[in-house]
């Protein structure tokens, strides 16, 4: 039976957006049901073609900016389209930011209220990031 | 030995390799083989773990001057 995996992101670094991401499409592609709720700094980090790219938290971060391999919104995306996760943003930070559901990528679904998430969360392993 | 479908996935780390062979995975036929090249070590130990857990058919591992040829056959 397949596992539940919550995953909520709130932070805008790069080494947190990394991990999520590598939670999430690992887990997909191994047939756990993933779900994500991206919320607060994350979130601006999933829009198309503006902001900055997330900063490096520490000394690893910056390794990883320097490193060949698949980021954190290809992994996103291979989450989703390879393993069908459902990846949302948080409704609330929607609204905060101002955006609309054609500035984010493609594979960011419909906007997420928390209550609904925390429901199907319940039971399963819940990760934050 | 049929001919194996290479995955040349040298330089990048995980879950990089892991990802571009389920890629391709999907449009290859049942019965096809594959060989991923990695120079990341936790890869090479990984995807035999993620063809385990998924029922494809893990057929061997070696390393070569820092690369692992992890091969692999497409069960379903």
């Amino acid at each position: 039976m397949a596992n539940r995996i919550s995953i909520v992101v709130v932070s805008g670094t790069l080494e947190r957006l990394q991990m999520a991401a590598m939670v999430a499409s690992v887990g997909a592609v191994s047939g756990d049901e993933v779900t994500v709720f991206l919320s607060m700094n994350a979130l601006q980090h999933f829009t198309l073609g503006k902001g900055e790219p997330p900063a490096a938290e520490g000394s690893f971060g910056r390794l990883l900016q320097e490193k060949k391999g698949p980021g954190y919104r290809q992994l996103f995306q291979s989450a989703a389209e390879l393993g069908d996760a459902k990846i949302h943003p948080c409704s609330m930070a929607v609204d905060v930011l101002g955006v609309g559901a054609d500035e984010l990528e493609p594979w960011v679904g419909e906007p997420l209220g928390l209550t609904k998430f925390l429901s199907d969360a319940h039971g399963g392993q819940v990760w934050t990031f | 030995m049929p001919e194996r479908t290479i995955i040349d996935a040298r330089g990048s780390f995980c879950p990089g390799p892991l990802m571009e062979l389920i890629a391709r995975l999907k449009y290859g036929k049942v019965g096809e083989e594959f060989e991923v090249l990695s120079s990341d070590k936790g890869s090479a130990n990984d995807i035999p773990e993620w063809l385990h857990k998924v029922g494809h058919e893990f057929l061997g591992t070696r390393e070569e001057a820092g690369v692992w040829h992890i091969a692999l056959r497409k069960t379903k």
